[in-house]
């Protein structure tokens, strides 16, 4: 088990690429999802008070 | 009923594509997670050692496809910039916008992963070496594209200017393909070429096309996402989006 993290001496090199290639990959799918959710909240809050208004 | 007699073009309207790419969207996802745990399998337990450089070269697994990604997303999203100026489609110019943070975030990879196996390799983490210089350049007409259409107000300006950046940065792409060619540089070449056998083992190169396929699936996921929102945020005040509204609270 050691021996798969050492990685032959390399395990800095490449799990410093892994790692930060995994969290940017995941943080930007958290990104996406979070502005769709801001996002429909928004238009949502702005289509009710459209029709609270009688606008719509 | 044959291909020709399905109007295309339909697809490239917001309102159509909208639900189509919400429905594409949980396929690409689940075969994403699929390939990437074939790919990373094959990454670590199935590729042998190499004899030069032992298991340093491992890092290649993620640094050929994020490299690849970015100038692949580069040219995909000039042709869409180009498409919404010339056929002044609404959807390809937002399929532009929606690619450029996916696109920087694989060219910033690329760079990343590439400092951190030339450090053990060459010995240092930065040259300013042709093909490493010219996909610096690539992030920063990323970064110009996006922070570009960011300071424009109005949407169709925005796209405007966007397209014209997007497609006078293309050259750069050529430029960093063929840069190990046509420069002396520290960088090695193409790591599989179209006249050329793969100078790799076949369990290394399957492993490099599989996490390839992830990369792509992963950006098309994303990038459909994305352009979702693109499409909610410039359509609000349509009837279409209303009504959508409305049956989903």
């Amino acid at each position: 088990m050691n021996d798969f993290f050492s990685m032959g001496g390399y395990g800095f090199y490449i799990w410093g690429s892994y790692l930060v290639t995994a969290i940017f990959m995941m943080v930007e799918l958290v990104l996406v999802m979070r502005r769709r959710r801001t996002l429909l909240q928004r238009l949502g809050r702005m289509l009710r008070s459209n029709v609270n208004r009688g606008q719509s | 009923m044959g291909l020709g007699s399905i109007n295309w073009l339909k697809y490239s309207s917001p309102t159509t594509f909208y639900p189509l790419a919400g429905r594409m969207i949980p396929w690409l996802a689940g075969v994403t997670v699929i390939l990437l745990l074939v790919g990373l399998y094959l990454s670590f337990f199935v590729a042998p050692s190499d004899y030069q450089q032992g298991e340093a070269y491992r890092i290649m697994f993620i640094h050929v496809p994020a490299a690849w990604m970015s100038m692949f997303i580069y040219l995909v999203m000039a042709v869409y910039a180009g498409l919404g100026q010339v056929m002044n489609t609404r959807l390809s110019s937002m399929m532009a916008t929606a690619l450029a943070p996916t696109g920087a975030m694989f060219t910033f990879l690329a760079l990343w992963t590439g400092a951190l196996w030339g450090k053990p390799m060459w010995g240092a983490y930065w040259v300013w070496d042709a093909r490493l210089t010219s996909e610096l350049i690539l992030l920063f007409l990323y970064i110009g594209f996006m922070s570009l259409q960011a300071a424009i107000d109005d949407p169709r300006r925005a796209s405007r200017a966007g397209a014209l950046l997007a497609l006078v940065g293309a050259i750069n792409i050529p430029i960093i393909y063929f840069s190990v060619q046509w420069w002396n540089t520290l960088h090695q070449g193409a790591s599989i070429s179209f006249d050329q056998a793969p100078s790799m083992a076949a369990t290394m190169l399957a492993a490099m096309l599989v996490m390839t396929l992830a990369f792509w699936t992963y950006t098309a996921a994303v990038v459909l996402a994305r352009v979702r929102c693109e499409i909610l945020e410039r359509e609000r005040h349509s009837d279409w989006v209303a009504k959508l509204l409305e049956s989903e609270s």
